[in-house]
């Protein structure tokens, strides 16, 4: 008879839960294969592309690099728990107005860590956004249109009414 | 049906119609899927990289807990391959292991954790054979073969081809110059590894889900390697996390997954390691090359002989049309009167090379550009107006028989020239400091399929419901280009509704007429053209029926912001979901098809199918460069990038297309390279993501994007690709910027650190002040086709030589 896995109680995007899982489970694993949000995705299993961030009481963490019984009691924030009921995240909003996701496999951490940047700096300048992703890799975007995404949710979060520039959506001509 | 009008979606900047999937991890990607009573597998790859099987035990693995199936070789003995003249894969190897990496049996288990421990307990006796570690070595050792196939010992692939007589034009030019370069290989990184779910049914059928770019190919390979008719198989794409030509292959997984459904029946899931990933590469080929060019004292092009030599790798793939790429777009820039192409592609012991981004033509782009560079130092010309001087035509046909359509180069350089203050910065910034410029064309699409038929490239259906929701169904791959969107927008159009209103559904080969594939830059043109006839067919159906409800002629009839009504009075109409409706109480179920097929191409001799496209793209850009001559690091504030893209389907997803393009370009410029170290230099020194360097955001360059629209009339709407083609003048704009800066040339892609040192150092002993490749092995080549350029009178036919000059010594 194998042993029962133990069980861990946290909160995952502002709901209390409750997992058992086997103890050599990284928080990633938990995540996607335990609580079934596959949100949250993988680029290396071993901290080296960011792919796999999620928000622990608010602090960005590399999901994949986490054991997921030092969650307990805890607070994880997902990509799934982004949005406001059916109302996206300006993040996301931003995001997706700007097409700064391509691919989109890098992009559930992108928000992430860019909302821990935001609730921390609400006016963050582009060589401080580029700081706190320097840790996340993306292949398709050059991340041009991630900074552009992230200012532009930042500057609707502070309350003003900003839309894309031209340049961004058009170009030069 | 009223004729011009202003377009409403198309060249607008949307949303993609995926953008919230992808915002809130809602969409399922290949290793997101699961299915009850799922297996999963792993595969044991060879840890040497050129060795004979002796034996394979797998009592003890098969006999662990937990474990359902062990497969080898021998259960997977048909072989396949991307293209049909190197069928020269196997799901599992049977006999013979090809590099380090090269899979040899697989486990399905419970758990991924017990089937990686099973791999362990599975014995593989090899003898080790000699391993051949580059081209030159290739060339030097034809015998023990990597493969029993191939032109000449391990020379996989020899081409020869002769455009008008370039020994000729050398003696009509003025100044005559030569130049060799090499090109690292690199590889595709795609965040997501490779992940496919497989699932057979006792009814006979099996379902793959995958990471692929193109489920076509993978639907063939099944059926073929698995024995079943293709009736029975079933392919669905998931979308891709980035491809970048990296899951353009049939893969051994996809394979081995599907063998093992059938065995166990049950689902089997695999997804590969980040290593893994590296070993199945099909990433830019290493190219040795060589160049010598005459010209006129204005720059003008008398002759042009090309040599390439590639580093293959263990297999196939898509080595032959590698090949051809390297001598096929030297002619699309600039006007060339007289062109000889030689290129060899070695197989090595090392995971096999494929296509990346830009398949096969970065590297002698590279070259070229470089090249072009130092002839109008040599000539005293700024570079910039050396090109314009030269530019290829538009509408004509080079001397290889390819023929451009739109062609907006001219004002892509005059854009960038204007943008960077070029003149003010050209041979003008101080030491340490410089700008580069270089150009470049791609394909909109190949202009013939990867096995030969007759049939369309494209296909789309679309179904048009009385609610006046639209459904296209199109069996093209969205690999985050924003293909799904294209075929929407398209539809949207034509039909005058909202994108939104339209479900697309594709890369599903039970549901979607066959589409290719997201390769060679082909889907905006060829989905885009299908989708538009689709569209435009669905309108004919409709209107009649709405101009008898409205009682006006059918060519007054406006399809347009979701209405259907007359051009003379807007009010008097309906909405698109009662249009719909009289139709089908008319006609019955509305649904249309459309399909694309290229135009014959001009070009008649063998080898000819290589490089014909329906458009061509250009790309022109400028970097400007910060060289610190202490530790030879070059960093790249700015770039400038022009593309002409024919028009813009969504403008918005092709600014992100330039950036990324530029993105990859920096990359491959300054720090991305496939390296091998130990037994002979062919183990992988690097399957990470941590020590496979590639630019970060404090890498990153700005970009300053120009979007020149020189519609072409075989691009929906005149669109054409940009995908690929921006990636292009990255390296040599880098490379040139760089010895604007410090006076040397690194002539190698990447520019690191240690070989501007280097090159810094011999400047400082008054040796030359380069560095670079200096020696091209002699190659067996086979007799020259010649082909006479249109301007010889040439019908586009090859004549083959037998009587060949000797080989002149360089």
């Amino acid at each position: 008879m194998p042993e029962l896995n133990p069980q861990i109680s946290l909160t995952v995007n502002g709901e209390p839960a409750q997992v058992a899982f086997a103890p050599h489970k990284t928080l990633l694993e938990v995540l996607r294969e335990d609580l079934g949000l596959t949100g949250t995705k993988h680029g290396c299993e071993l901290g080296e592309c960011g792919t796999c961030a999620v928000l622990v009481d608010g602090v960005p963490v590399l999901s994949c690099l986490v054991l997921g019984l030092t969650c307990a009691g805890r607070s994880v924030k997902t990509v799934e728990g982004m949005a406001q009921g059916a109302r996206l995240h300006p993040l996301q909003e931003a995001f997706a107005d700007l097409g700064a996701a391509q691919c989109g496999y890098c992009t559930p951490a992108i928000l992430l860590v860019a909302e821990a940047l935001i609730a921390s700096n609400p006016t963050p300048s582009r060589d401080q956004i580029k700081d706190v992703l320097a840790g996340n890799l993306c292949r398709c975007t050059g991340y041009i249109k991630i900074y552009e995404a992230i200012e532009l949710a930042a500057a609707r979060m502070r309350g003003e009414k900003a839309e894309p520039s031209r340049e961004a959506m058009y170009g030069r001509r | 049906m009223a004729g011009d009008r202003e377009l409403r979606v198309v060249g607008k900047a949307h949303r993609k119609v995926d953008a919230v999937g992808k915002v809130t991890g809602a969409l399922k990607y290949a290793d997101d899927l699961t299915l009850p009573r799922m297996l999963y597998a792993k595969l044991l790859r060879s840890p040497h990289p050129h060795a004979r099987i002796v034996s394979i035990d797998t009592a003890k693995a098969l006999a662990m807990d937990g474990v359902k199936a062990v497969l080898t070789g021998k259960d997977t003995p048909i072989p396949f391959g991307i293209l049909p003249v190197s069928q020269d894969e196997h799901a599992l190897c049977p006999d013979h292991v090809r590099f380090v990496g090269d899979p040899v049996a697989a486990v399905a288990a419970t758990s991924e954790e017990t089937a990686t421990a099973a791999l362990d307990l599975i014995d593989v006796q090899y003898e080790l054979l000699a391993s051949i570690s580059s081209p030159e070595d290739a060339v030097a050792t034809p015998e023990p073969r990597i493969h029993e196939y191939g032109d000449s010992g391990n020379l996989h692939k020899l081409i020869n081809l002769e455009f008008g007589d370039v020994e000729e034009g050398f003696e009509e030019a003025d100044h005559v110059r030569e130049d060799m370069f090499f090109f690292e290989g690199n590889t595709h990184l795609p965040m997501e590894q490779h992940a496919c779910l497989a699932e057979w049914s006792a009814d006979g059928k099996v379902t793959l889900w995958s990471s692929t770019q193109t489920p076509h190919y993978v639907h063939r390979a099944l059926a073929k390697v698995l024995e079943l008719p293709p009736a029975r198989v079933r392919v669905i794409a998931c979308p891709n996390g980035g491809g970048f030509g990296g899951k353009s292959d049939p893969f051994n997984h996809e394979i081995v997954a599907c063998k093992l459904a059938m065995l166990t029946g049950r689902p089997i899931k695999i997804t590969l390691t980040r290593e893994e990933v590296f070993y199945c590469h099909r990433g830019r080929h290493p190219v040795l090359m060589w160049v010598k060019t005459g010209v006129k004292k204005d720059g003008a092009i008398t002759g042009m002989h090309f040599k390439s030599l590639l580093d293959g790798g263990g297999y196939g793939s898509y080595g032959v049309a590698s090949t051809y790429y390297t001598g096929a777009l030297q002619t699309v820039t600039y006007q060339v009167q007289r062109y000889k192409f030689q290129g060899a592609r070695a197989f090595t012991n090392k995971p096999p090379c494929g296509p990346k981004r830009g398949h096969g033509t970065p590297q002698p782009r590279f070259a070229l550009e470089v090249h072009l560079d130092k002839i109008a130092d040599d000539l005293k010309l700024d570079p910039a107006d050396l090109r314009l001087k030269h530019l290829v035509p538009p509408r004509s046909l080079t001397a290889n028989y390819l023929r451009v359509g739109s062609m907006g180069l001219g004002a892509c350089i005059e854009k960038v020239v204007a943008g960077s203050d070029w003149k003010e910065k050209f041979r003008k910034l101080p030491f340490g400091k410089g700008v580069g410029l270089a150009c470049s064309s791609y394909i909109s699409g190949a202009g013939l399929p990867i096995y030969w038929n007759n049939m369309p490239h494209s296909g789309v259906q679309l179904k048009c419901d009385r609610g006046g929701g639209v459904t296209v169904f199109c069996g093209s791959t969205d690999i985050g280009q924003g293909s799904d969107s294209i075929l929407a927008y398209i539809t949207a159009e034509v039909l005058g509704i909202d994108p939104f209103d339209i479900r697309v559904v594709t890369a599903d080969t039970d549901l979607t007429p066959v589409d290719l594939g997201s390769y060679s830059s082909r889907v905006t043109l060829m989905s885009g053209n299908a989708a538009l006839q689709a569209a435009e067919r669905a309108r004919e159906i409709i209107a009649p029926h709405a101009a008898a409800k409205m009682k006006v002629p059918v060519s007054e009839v406006v399809f347009a912001g979701g209405r259907v009504f007359h051009t003379e009075d807007p009010e008097k109409g309906m909405t698109f979901a009662e249009a719909v409706q009289a139709a089908e109480a008319a006609v019955g179920t509305v649904g249309t098809v459309g399909s694309y097929t290229p135009p014959k191409s001009a070009g008649r001799y063998r080898g000819a199918g290589v490089g014909p496209s329906p458009a061509y793209s250009y790309s022109a850009a400028i970097a400007e460069v910060d060289v610190d001559p202490e530790t030879g690091i070059v960093h790249v504030p700015k770039i400038w990038v022009a593309h002409d893209v024919g028009r813009c389907i969504n403008a918005a997803t092709v600014i992100g297309q330039v950036e990324g393009g530029v993105y990859m370009g920096l990359g491959e410029a300054l720090m991305e390279e496939m390296v091998y170290r130990g037994n002979r230099n062919v183990v992988h020194k690097i399957p990470s993501l941590l020590e496979y360097k590639s630019p970060t955001t404090l890498e990153m360059c700005d970009v300053v994007t120009y979007i020149i629209e020189d519609p072409d009339p075989n691009g929906p709407f005149g669109a054409k690709e940009v995908g690929q083609g921006p990636l292009l003048p990255v390296m040599p704009a880098v490379a040139n910027a760089v010895y604007d800066a410090v006076g040397v040339r690194v002539d190698q892609i990447p520019v690191a650190p240690e070989l501007v040192l280097k090159a810094l150092k011999k400047k400082a002993r008054g040796e030359p002040a380069r560095v670079g490749p200096d020696k091209f092995p002699e190659i067996p080549w086979p007799e020259a086709t010649r082909v006479a350029p249109p301007w010889e009178g040439g019908d586009g036919k090859g004549e083959q030589v037998t009587a060949q000059a000797p080989e002149r010594q360089h």
